[in-house]
């Protein structure tokens, strides 16, 4: 059962804590050599797959709330949806750095020609925007500022994020798409799950809707 | 390690050779699994003695013989060769073994022999990742016979001055510098000759983006990603890949009048 608020005060930083711990990992990894033979990739590899789950994690409160009726995960999406984006933007980074954005002779255009000619690339990339202004409008007043309305229609937008999201990752693997089907059945099965609630019209057991949510 | 202190032959590369550890732990080998690290965790369930070679087909003399015959039949050669993976990534291998032409020509191919095909060991107990089909097992390759027969295709059955380690693809494995990674298959179990050209296991999994020929190429585009850069193993940043791998005054007539965006 989910307490009042005040009770559950410190699950919002330990997740940003726990949530930011494998960046440490990664970088203490990075330091020992522990990343292999393939730093680079592999740490493209691990924020991209952190990407995904947090993304998957934020859209999973919502159903949480309908079919269980626990109301402690939406005092976390917020948290969960800025990580995800966190990770985006440093896999993004990693993939600037892997084109060689810090060499002398980089030009923008491998990165152009990239994004516009190989659709997986396309796909992380439109990803990513989708998720700079949900980031951008997360903060205290946004809601307020745009509008209730207005503002759950721009954070609908993580729908298709995510679905981007694991279609880039599926294009991404060579051939063995074990990994990227999770994240498909994961993102499907939440859908299901708003979908039918919202079809049988059953009300939340929840009796307090959380602020702001949805 | 036994680093070989001998004078470079004509075929070696004075590029600094690839750290065992690392070229024994980061193995594309799906027979072990589809991530680097499985093979060279699971390399210990593969038995490479005994074990034989079955050679057939456009051949004046088809065979079945032990590892140990077939490799006693020549002396063993150091070659260092760069490895270029399709993913984009490299390394310089001191590879032990022996030309593959050599072989061919004790076989004696017949005058309808025109393609070399390579199988592996298809047996799921050994190969834990072939009991998902992630690919058409067992595993198949070729090349045109004077591809084969061309003196930098290399039969291997060593590394770094050692015996081949399981997740290199021992006991017998095919090197092919001037190819991406891919063609040199490991753990052959059959040799033969064919006329026709051989349907390779990759070639027929995504056929739009692994063609029968994998020549090393900066100008044709893996459809997902650029081919013209490569990460060396060991290197943070990314270098020009060269065509044909940097073998290209060795083997580029070998493609003259071909056009490398169909034949890829």
């Amino acid at each position: 059962m989910a307490r009042r608020s005040g009770a559950l005060g410190w699950l919002g930083p330990a997740v940003v804590v726990g949530g930011l711990i494998p960046v440490i990992v990664m970088a203490l990894d990075a330091g020992s050599g522990a990343l292999g033979a393939n730093p680079v990739q592999r740490v493209q590899l691990q924020t991209g797959v952190l990407t995904l789950a947090l993304l998957l994690l934020s859209l999973a409160c919502t159903p949480l709330r309908l079919v269980f009726g626990w109301t402690w995960p939406a005092r976390i999406r917020k948290a969960l949806g800025l990580l995800a984006f966190v990770y985006a933007a440093l896999h993004f980074l990693v993939y600037l750095f892997d084109k060689g954005i810090l060499n002398s002779d980089f030009g923008l255009q491998t990165i152009l020609t990239d994004i516009v000619k190989r659709p997986f690339i396309t796909a992380g990339f439109a990803a990513l925007l989708l998720l700079v202004p949900l980031a951008l409008t997360s903060f205290k007043g946004s809601v307020k500022r745009l509008g209730f309305a207005r503002w759950t229609a721009l954070h609908r937008l993580v729908y298709v994020a995510a679905a981007l999201g694991v279609l880039h990752y599926w294009w991404g693997v060579k051939k063995d798409h074990t990994q990227p089907l999770i994240y498909a059945g994961v993102l499907l099965l939440l859908f299901a799950a708003r979908w039918l609630w919202k079809k049988r019209k059953v009300t939340p057991r929840a009796k307090k809707r959380p602020v702001g949510g949805l | 390690i036994v680093q070989a202190k001998r004078p470079l032959g004509p075929y070696d590369t004075s590029e600094p050779v690839t750290p065992y550890e690392q070229a024994t732990t980061y193995n594309n080998y799906y027979e072990f699994g589809t991530d680097k690290a499985d093979p060279a965790r699971m390399a210990g369930t593969l038995h490479t003695r005994p074990w034989t070679i079955k050679i057939d087909g456009e051949v004046k003399k088809p065979q079945t013989v032990d590892i140990d015959t077939l490799q006693s039949w020549f002396p063993l050669e150091d070659r260092i060769y760069r490895m270029r993976c399709v993913e984009g990534w490299s390394m310089v291998m001191p590879w032990l073994g022996f030309p593959l032409g050599s072989l061919i020509r004790r076989l004696e191919p017949t005058s309808k022999a025109k393609y070399v095909q390579f199988t592996a060991l298809l047996d799921p107990k050994q190969f834990p990742g072939q009991r998902a089909d992630v690919l058409n097992w067992p595993y198949v390759e070729g090349l045109r016979l004077d591809e084969a027969l061309h003196p930098l295709a290399f039969m291997a059955v060593g590394l770094n001055g050692r015996i081949l380690p399981g997740q290199n693809g021992a006991p017998l494995r095919l090197v092919v510098p001037w190819k991406y990674g891919f063609k040199g298959i490991k753990a052959i179990v059959r040799i033969t000759l064919t006329a026709k050209q051989p349907q390779t296991t990759w070639s027929l999994a995504a056929p739009d983006e692994y063609g029968f020929y994998a020549n090393v190429n900066p100008k044709v585009d893996h459809p997902r990603w650029s081919q013209a850069t490569e990460r060396r193993i060991g290197e943070l940043s990314r270098r020009p890949t060269l065509p044909f791998n940097g073998y290209a005054k060795e083997v580029a007539s070998l493609y003259s009048g071909m056009d490398l965006r169909k034949f890829f």
